[in-house]
């Protein structure tokens, strides 16, 4: 129903235009058409004016009104450094072409009206001025020139690569449909190989390799955070079709390209709550950030950096977020530590680790650290009887062999012995409920003595210790699931008297 | 000095002294003229087949700007309902619970990706050059038609073909090609990509392979026409600006047309013989694909070698018509004519080697792009010499304020506003913020699109009475340039803001991004005023359609006053355009106000003592 009266408006309307114009030419050929046409003329002429004032007024004032929502003006400097060059590039580039603009528009229309037709005019017969025709091929070809000059020394500054030994952070950035996966190099400062072929979705989303040891600390976190004022290059990569690493607010594009990694090297200069600040005295700025919750945080204090898709990827490509920060040194440090590897957290040990029952260099280190102050605890505390738990002894199955990687464990324990001369402990040996109680009974005489006699190799001296089988007596765990198993197959630490 | 007549029977001077080709003594003449099928359908007569382009042209122009409405409609009003369309649309407006409609992403995509192709190369391709190459070319040069009428017949009906399957294929259950109108790889390539690469892809494909065969015919034609079939005494620097620019304009498809096709050739040998030109390193759905060692930048680089030169294939011809109409209607030679004929030719030989500035940001080494720059800035200045020669064409005219004038000028405030963000995006440094963002889509909507379109309805008023032998209506003319015009700026300049702040081009939607969603009410004005503009040009739809019928008849063979042959040729001209001989050439085509005359036409000689109007060059 509505259709049909859109339609009969939207036909009355035609009907009555064709009337005008009827009527109109009608009224022409009784006043003469030279009359007519005269008239006609000087209307159009005198509208050609005004709609050339009107419209620099409107690009002049609209610019200025839109001016704090755009590039390089109001709150909307650039944050990274090679930002600003571009921004005022930019500037120069608008004041030369917004006079060229201004010009030639007001001439434009100005001569259509100046020079309308009308009775006993002629016009000026002027087919070529060759000075002319210099001067206007000349002033072009000199600001052209002045354009690229400037314009190729900040690109080539702003796209050339790290040098060697520079000091930058390298992340990467792999954007695949519909979404971005932001990955750190981790401790080593190094991103690990990946190879797309790789890629599980369950547990390898970026295909890393993981009998590259630099991978074991790479980390994927949801949101990218970067220090202020550090130079960082980002790898950019795709997982299929092409994307665009865009960040707005830094100035920063390049397309993500699969099998042609890519990159871009940027320096963050304003922390995000800088930023904020930044923003904060712009009224359009004070306003609640969610409209419906007038007392929320306003606009400027929910501002974030973000990273958007710039190349056309399917139909999610709207909304490829992810969120930037960027925080002090101090909150970067604090920020990286609390990261955990995705390596570490999703595939140590697990079937498709080659380091599946070795220790990692990261792994015996931590230990190192968990057992010094685990025995400092223990050292620490009022009453004797702490047990440390030795986490990395292993031994053979249903054997008392112990391990070679034991050996990590043991001379840490050896090490902190020598240094606390007067403490004396026991060892305790711990199976789990399978198999027969008196076998797991001796086998756990067996591995407790097994360790002594390391240690006592090692120099502690054997009066110092005492080894004690407690067999299947006292789990920690269940006994029902491997893992509990698992966990009551151990050999524990007691100190007996500091 | 003699005196030159002034008063004179055209008929009688080309009887008298024009050039006899025995063309009426073969009798072939009618015979394919004959019945409505070979006079209307099947024709081979340049007249014919230009209106059939425009036409055509028409069509899909109206095709096209719906598409955009609606999509314009999802940008600028993303909460009210578009429920209303789905008797239209079917399953891609999706209603929720409270009855709300709203666009398929994957459907916005597809519309906006068939705008683009539909308008740049349906309506702005062939359209605009297909249709006035046609009629104009042999009616200024002197000739009965164009070289080879049978090529010329097939050009049209490759392009019709090439429309109907991009027709079909916008009916297919999965949609039309959805991958912009680039059609970037692998977003292309592969079908799992995306729903509109599967068969909307391939029908895409195959309808833009027969639009490049349709291009070569009739590319080949316009330049055997132009350099074998010019009358007597049309010499090269005889031939109006329109001719200048529709040669170039098919030597420039000529070159690089075919390049786009090997780029297409590639691609489907990807989609279907499991090559791998642009693929490689892909993991896609689940699975690694087994094809590597391609490259997706190959097909950029295909693309644009094409891509660049296309936009001056669709921009010259706009160019040649407003120095035409221009010229003619301020009753002034075009100022500096061997200038304007040079910067075609150097903005045809530029064009070639500027087209990675569209790929600045694509990750080709940054070093090369220094080139790019160079060449593409360089461009700037005959582009900026052909305005302020436009310009200069006014001072001192006579100039009559007509629908065609209307435009022409329209044309040149828009190439400006257009050409000087371009100059913003050809300086690397600031395309690294500018690159597909709304800073783009205006730079190039203003310089291509409404330039281009401003140039055609500029030519289209112009010649509408050599067409159809009637005028179109002044008064609907003129509401359509007002309206046209403002409309335009009004669409097209916010999206320099919007594009400023940094909003990406390509956008379903604005709400993800905290920066991108702060601009609701430009969008909501920018959709108001597409509608406004899609309104008028159905008005101008009505106008011309309603004009060939009913529109003031032209009483005599020169309406305009104008000095180039296609005026020499009787009202309603028939095959082989002139009843007689052809008329022979004697001077340039601007001799507007010389010694006093207001116009002098091209066939009428020189006298004794007369001085050429170009002299001096
Ligand atoms: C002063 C002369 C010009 C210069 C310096 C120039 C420069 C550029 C540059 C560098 C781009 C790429 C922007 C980007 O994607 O980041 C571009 C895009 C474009 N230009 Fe121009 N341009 C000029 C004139 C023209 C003309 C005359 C036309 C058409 C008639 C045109 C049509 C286009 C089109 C269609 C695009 C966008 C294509 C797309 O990405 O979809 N330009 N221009
Ligand atoms: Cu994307
Ligand atoms: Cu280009």
């Amino acid at each position: 129903m509505l259709g049909l009266v859109i339609f009969a408006i939207i036909a009355l309307i035609a009907v009555i235009i064709v009337q005008l114009s009827k009527v109109s030419e009608l009224a022409a050929s009784i006043k003469g058409e030279e009359e007519a046409r005269i008239q006609g003329n000087n209307r159009t002429a005198f509208w050609m004016v005004i709609f050339m004032i009107a419209f620099l007024v409107f690009c002049v004032v609209s610019a200025l009104y839109y001016k704090d929502s755009m590039l390089g003006y109001g709150p909307h400097e650039s944050a990274s450094e090679h930002g600003l060059d571009l921004d005022s590039l930019f500037d120069v580039t608008l004041i030369f072409t917004g006079i060229v603009f201004i010009l030639t528009q007001i001439v434009l229309f100005w001569f259509s009206y100046k020079y309308r037709e009308q009775k006993g005019r002629k016009a000026v017969f002027f087919p070529h001025n060759a000075m002319l025709e210099y001067i206007w091929t000349g002033i072009p070809a000199v600001v052209m020139v002045y354009l690229v000059v400037q314009g190729l020394f900040v690109w080539n500054e702003t796209m050339s690569d790290v040098e060697p030994g520079e000091d930058y952070i390298e992340i990467e950035a792999t954007g695949y449909q519909f979404a971005w996966d932001i990955r750190y190099p981790g401790a080593d400062g190094k991103l690990g190989t990946k190879n797309f072929r790789l890629i599980n979705p369950a547990n390898n989303p970026l295909g890393q390799d993981w009998s590259d040891r630099k991978n074991i600390d790479d980390f994927i976190p949801a949101e990218i955070v970067l220090p202020v004022n550090k130079k960082v290059r980002v790898a950019i990569n795709s997982k299929d079709v092409l994307h665009n690493f865009y960040l707005p607010h830094f100035r920063v594009k390049m397309d993500a390209v699969p099998g042609l990694p890519t990159y871009f090297i940027f320096t963050p200069i304003k922390t995000t709550e800088e930023y904020r600040e930044g923003l904060k005295d712009y009224p359009e700025w004070q306003l609640p950030a969610d409209e419906t919750e007038p007392d929320g945080p306003q606009r400027w204090e929910a501002f974030d950096y973000e990273l958007a898709c710039a190349e056309l990827c399917g139909s999610g490509h709207y909304s490829m977020r992810k969120v930037v920060k960027i925080v002090s040194e101090a909150e970067y440090e604090e920020w990286l530590s609390k990261q955990t590897s995705y390596y570490m957290s999703n595939v140590r040990n697990t079937d498709i680790d080659p380091f599946k029952g070795e220790l990692l260099g990261l792994e015996i280190a931590n230990r190192k650290d968990a057992l010094v102050s685990q025995f400092n605890e223990a050292m620490g505390a009022d009453e004797l009887g702490s047990i440390i738990n030795l986490e990395h002894v292993f031994f053979d199955t249903g054997s008392a062999n112990l391990r070679e990687i034991s050996k990590y464990e043991l001379q840490n324990v050896a090490d902190l012995m020598k240094n606390n001369a007067s403490v004396q402990f026991e060892l305790g040996g711990h199976t789990d409920s399978q198999g027969d109680d008196s076998a797991n009974q001796v086998l756990s005489d067996n591995r407790a003595n097994a360790v002594m006699n390391y240690l006592s190799n090692l120099g502690v001296s054997s009066a110092r210790m005492k080894a004690k089988g407690y067999g299947e007596t006292s789990p920690i765990e269940s006994n029902d699931s491997a893992e509990g198993r698992q966990a009551n197959r151990r050999t524990e630490l007691k100190i007996t008297s500091k | 000095m003699a005196e030159l007549i002034t008063t004179y029977d055209t008929d009688a001077i080309i009887a008298e002294k024009g050039y006899d080709d025995h063309f009426h003594e073969h009798h072939h003449g009618d015979k394919y003229q004959s019945g409505f099928i070979h006079h209307y359908i099947f024709s081979m007569d340049h007249k014919i087949i230009a209106r059939q382009f425009l036409i055509t042209g028409i069509f899909w122009a109206i095709i096209g700007a719906a598409m955009s409405i609606i999509f314009r409609l999802q940008l600028g009003f993303p909460e009210e309902s578009l429920a209303w369309l789905k008797p239209l649309l079917g399953k891609w407006i999706v209603v929720d619970e409270a009855g709300i409609g709203t666009l398929a992403p994957e459907f916005y995509y597809a519309l906006v990706t068939m705008h683009g192709t539909i308008l740049v190369f349906f309506v702005l391709t062939a359209g605009l050059s297909g249709t006035f190459s046609n009629l104009l070319i042999p009616l200024q040069i002197g000739a009965r038609d164009m070289a080879s009428p049978f090529l010329n017949m097939l050009s049209y009906w490759f392009f019709f073909m090439a429309g109907v399957v991009m027709f079909y294929s916008l009916f297919l259950s999965t949609g039309p090609f959805s991958g912009g109108w680039t059609a970037y790889p692998p977003l292309s390539a592969l079908p799992q990509a995306s729903t509109g690469s599967g068969t909307g892809m391939t029908l895409w494909l195959v309808s833009l392979t027969l639009f490049v065969v349709s291009v070569l015919l009739g590319g080949i034609n316009y330049i055997t026409t132009v350099l074998n079939l010019r009358t007597q005494g049309m010499s090269l620097w005889r031939m109006p600006l329109t001719i200048w620019a529709f040669f170039v304009t098919a030597i420039l498809g000529l070159l690089s047309f075919p390049v786009l096709a090997s780029g297409f050739f590639m691609l489907i040998f990807d989609r279907s013989l499991g090559t791998s030109f642009f693929l490689s390193d892909i993991f896609i759905n689940g699975q690694a694909l087994d094809r590597v060692g391609g490259t997706p930048i190959l097909y950029q680089h295909l693309f644009w070698f094409l891509g660049h030169p296309e936009v001056y294939i669709i921009i010259l011809p706009a160019m040649g018509i407003s120095s035409e109409v221009l010229s003619v209607h301020a009753r002034k030679p075009i100022f500096g004519y061997k200038a304007m004929v040079l910067s075609i030719l150097a903005i045809g030989f530029l064009s070639f080697i500027v087209w990675a500035h569209h790929m600045f940001m694509s990750g080709v080494n940054p070093f090369i792009s220094n080139f790019f720059v160079i060449f593409t800035l360089i461009i700037a200045v005959p582009s900026a010499i052909k305005v302020f020669n436009w310009i200069t064409t006014l001072w001192g005219g006579n100039i009559r304020l007509n629908s065609a004038m209307l435009f022409a000028i329209g044309f040149v405030s828009m190439f400006i506003s257009g050409g000087l963000t371009g100059i913003f995006l050809g300086n690397s440094a600031i395309d690294i913020q500018l690159h597909d963002t709304y800073f783009v889509v205006a730079h190039f909507h203003i310089v291509m699109g409404i330039a281009a379109f401003f140039g055609m309805f500029a030519g289209i008023y112009h010649w509408y009475p050599k067409m159809f032998g009637r005028f179109m209506s002044e008064t609907m003319g003129r509401i359509h340039f007002w309206g046209t015009l403002i409309g335009a700026y009004a669409i097209f300049w916010p999206m320099h803001y919007i594009g400023m702040a940094g909003v990406p081009r390509r956008y379903y939607s604005f709400d993800t991004f905290d920066a991108f969603s702060h601009f609701d009410d430009m969008n909501k004005f920018i959709t108001i005023a597409a509608i406004v503009v899609f309104a008028l040009q159905l008005l101008f739809v009505l106008n011309f359609f309603y004009s060939i019928w009913k529109g003031k008849v032209v009483k005599s063979r020169n309406p305009w006053g104008a000095t180039t042959l296609e005026w020499s040729t009787p009202i309603d001209p028939g095959h082989g355009n002139w009843p007689g001989k052809i008329p022979s050439v004697h001077r340039w085509a601007y001799d507007y106000g010389k010694d006093g005359i207001e116009f002098v036409p091209q066939y009428i000689p020189m006298v004794e003592g007369e001085e050429a109007g170009d002299a001096g060059h």
